[in-house]
């Protein structure tokens, strides 16, 4: 291991750093809106609209991300569509982590006791009302464990955007062990930092779970 | 477009070609899969165990694999054996034990949590009956721990199978490597080919994976009932 | 004659094969209180749930106040803001205070000004006694004490008609009879129109003015409550008086 070697490759490493982040923040927050917005659409049955959303949580779900980023990235401009591989990136990380994040909201809307939901409709709610006021603040109580697993989840696959070159954390070390030959220095700076990352978020997680769970919420 | 299909498809051995690559993934995933259970029950029953310094080290390698991306396990194992250990497996070998590392980690905490919710009545019923530890374990705990860890584990070998498109990183001629080749041999006459093999790809991964992620997802809506 | 609240008209309702409800017919005043009796699985909650909407009915029509109700969603959601509704399982929501519980429909669905929803929410702790408890959340109360706030939660929406499925069934038994004050003063004094579900037998009497007796999913007596009390008609009726140590 050679020191000046990892000390001369930290500004790089930084700038990857800060893309990591950056990508996981933008692609957690759209998923979990997406899989919001479809989990609740599942719930209430919407027509149509739920039997789509049900479509695209299975496919998205059961299929890898590389394959979903070839596809955006090297298919879609056949059909016309061309877009940067940061932004097929960020969208091909939101159709996954909207799936995954809709199955965890699912799992905590159905954990929704049904007379919860009998009182929100005896007091006249319409289903946008129970979705708010009911079901959305209880069951995100009860998914919290699940969508922490896939907060964790999706920072790891900003891994596989080295794959369509997006100069991520991954996508630099392998840059930088191409050209210098020196794998086990920039290996493990590239593990040290997704510690980085991940350690505080996983602690983060685990506080706001046992707050959600014995605080002010579900007794 | 439709005859683009056919000609790049079925023309020659393109879709055999397609179809052995997906076997490579397969196996693999299989090969993992199995002595990933295999060490992962073991690390599993480990970590029930009173010892803190076992427990502790055990829980480091868990956290390990949680943190580290398995792409960057692969190149971990990639690079290091070779240069640093002088060991030089062909390519699938060290997918193999990167993913079984992997899925041994996952799997002991699926292990543990499964015997540490087998009711305690169960194991005081065991005990009384004059079993051993071991007898115990193997008789009453393991038993149950299975039938309660089988969704789980389901939901795992999914993973695994999608997680074996990482393969052609590390040069493994596996489904999506051909169906580079292919789309590069074709591109010329038929630009749409890339369309229609990655196309390909895609639903062959989602009709390995949506049975198994039906099958669990029964399995467990049974077992919450 | 006082305005008409509610008819039912030969409802059937059926789960499955199973034939739950069997042409049932009855009409509901203004300032009556009707009460539901008759054994555990006769069908009492199912009913109830008809009547605004909760549970779907396989035939047969529900009139609020004369018109019939086109039981689809939208309309059942409208009518639901007139019809109380407090359950057995005292069921607050438990992510909002007791205050938040109680000005969350009528400043969400029915749009009213949050301050004079307020106040009168005020006042209506203080009826049933629990004004000190506004900032509290739902655990920290006893069952008695939800009960009483899910009675003003579904009060202070103004229903014209209120229903109320064996409220105090879940409660310790000294709990129970605040709770049936807060009914009897609800009927006696704001002539508030009630269907009753209960199995106080002796609270039943006072304050009924019509019973029907259910057993089986079929309405064997429809009578008013001191006839019912004094003179059961039928055989069964009687037993199950008999059987509730009455
Ligand atoms: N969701 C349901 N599905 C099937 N059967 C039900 C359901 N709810 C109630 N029942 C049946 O309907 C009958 C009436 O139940 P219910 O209205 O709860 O009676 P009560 O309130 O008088 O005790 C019972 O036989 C019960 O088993
Ligand atoms: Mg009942």
């Amino acid at each position: 291991m050679n020191w000046q070697v990892i000390s001369h490759s930290l500004p790089i490493f930084a700038q990857a750093f800060k893309l990591t982040l950056w990508l996981s923040l933008v692609g957690i927050l759209g998923s979990l809106i997406v899989g919001a917005l479809s989990s609740l659409i599942q719930y209430f049955k919407v027509p149509i609209l739920s039997q789509l959303f049900t479509a695209y949580v299975e496919l998205a779900r059961n299929t890898p991300l590389l394959i979903q980023l070839f596809f955006l990235y090297y298919a879609f401009p056949v059909i016309g569509l061309k877009m940067s591989a940061t932004t097929c990136g960020i969208i091909g990380l939101i159709f996954l982590g909207g799936a995954y994040m809709a199955e965890g909201f699912t799992g905590g809307f159905s954990g929704v006791n049904q007379t919860q939901i009998d009182n929100g409709k005896a007091l006249g709610m319409n289903n946008l009302q129970l979705a708010r006021y009911v079901v959305f603040p209880q069951g995100f109580a009860l998914s919290m464990p699940a969508l922490a697993a896939n907060v964790i989840f999706l920072i790891k696959e900003t891994s596989i955007f080295s794959v369509i070159a997006i100069p991520e954390l991954t996508n630099t070390a392998l840059d930088l062990i191409g050209m210098y030959y020196r794998s086990n220095e920039y290996l493990f700076v590239l593990v040290v930092a997704y510690a980085i990352v991940l350690i505080p978020v996983i602690l983060l997680l685990n506080l706001l779970e046992r707050r959600v769970r014995y605080g002010t919420f579900g007794d | 477009m439709e005859h683009s299909v056919i000609n790049v498809l079925f023309v020659g051995n393109n879709f055999a070609r397609i179809m052995q690559g997906l076997w490579t993934s397969v196996w693999i995933s299989v090969d993992s899969l199995a002595a990933g259970l295999v060490l992962g029950t073991l690390l599993g029953i480990l970590r029930t165990l009173p010892s803190k310094p076992l427990r502790f080290i055990l829980r480091l390698y868990l956290e390990f694999f949680r943190i580290v991306p398995t792409i960057v396990l692969l190149y971990l194992v990639y690079y290091i054996l070779p240069r640093s250990f002088n060991i030089s497996w062909p390519a699938s070998w060290m997918a193999i034990l990167a993913f079984a590392l992997w899925v041994a980690a996952e799997f002991s905490d699926i292990v543990r949590g499964a015997i540490e919710s087998v009711p305690v009545t169960q194991k005081e019923s065991g005990l009384a009956l004059g079993l051993s530890k071991t007898q115990l374990f193997r008789y009453v705990l393991l038993p149950q721990a299975v039938q309660l860890e089988l969704p789980a584990t389901i939901n795992l070998a999914t993973r695994v199978i999608k997680t074996t498109s990482l393969l052609m990183m590390i040069s493994i001629m596996d489904v999506i490597a051909i169906g580079q080749q292919i789309i590069e041999a074709n591109n010329q006459k038929y630009p749409t080919a890339v369309f229609w093999i990655y196309g390909l790809i895609f639903i062959l991964y989602f009709i390995i994976d949506y049975p198994l992620s039906l099958w669990s997802k029964k399995l467990a809506a049974k077992e919450n009932r | 004659m006082t305005e008409e609240i509610l008819r039912v008209e030969n409802l059937n309702k059926f789960y499955g094969d199973r034939h739950i409800l069997h042409d049932i017919n009855f009409t509901l005043h203004q300032g009556e209180v009707l009460t539901l009796l008759g054994p555990s699985g006769s069908g009492k909650s199912t009913l109830i749930r008809c009547l605004n909407g909760l549970e779907d009915f396989s035939s047969g029509a529900v009139y609020f106040k004369g018109e019939k109700i086109k039981p689809t969603d939208k309309n059942w959601q409208e009518i639901r803001q007139k019809i109380g509704m407090v359950f057995q399982s005292y069921d607050l929501f438990p992510n909002l205070t007791v205050m938040e519980n109680i000005l969350l429909a009528p400043t969400k669905v029915q749009k009213r000004a949050k301050d004079q929803v307020a106040q009168e929410a005020e006042g209506l702790l203080k009826d049933v006694g629990l004004e000190k408890y506004a900032d509290s959340y739902p655990r920290e109360l006893s069952g008695g004490q939800k009960q009483r706030i899910a009675i003003v939660r579904a009060l202070i929406m103004h229903p014209e008609v209120m229903l109320l499925d064996e409220v105090t069934a879940s409660l310790d038994p000294e709990m129970v009879r605040g709770i049936l004050q807060i009914m009897t003063k609800l009927s006696k004094k704001h002539h508030m129109t009630m269907i009753i579900v209960t199995h106080e037998m002796g609270f039943a009497e006072q304050i009924a003015d019509q019973v029907l007796f259910l057993e089986d999913g079929r309405i064997l007596e429809n009578t008013p409550g001191k006839a019912f009390f004094a003179q059961p008609k039928t055989e069964r009726a009687r037993d199950f008086l008999e059987s509730m140590d009455f």
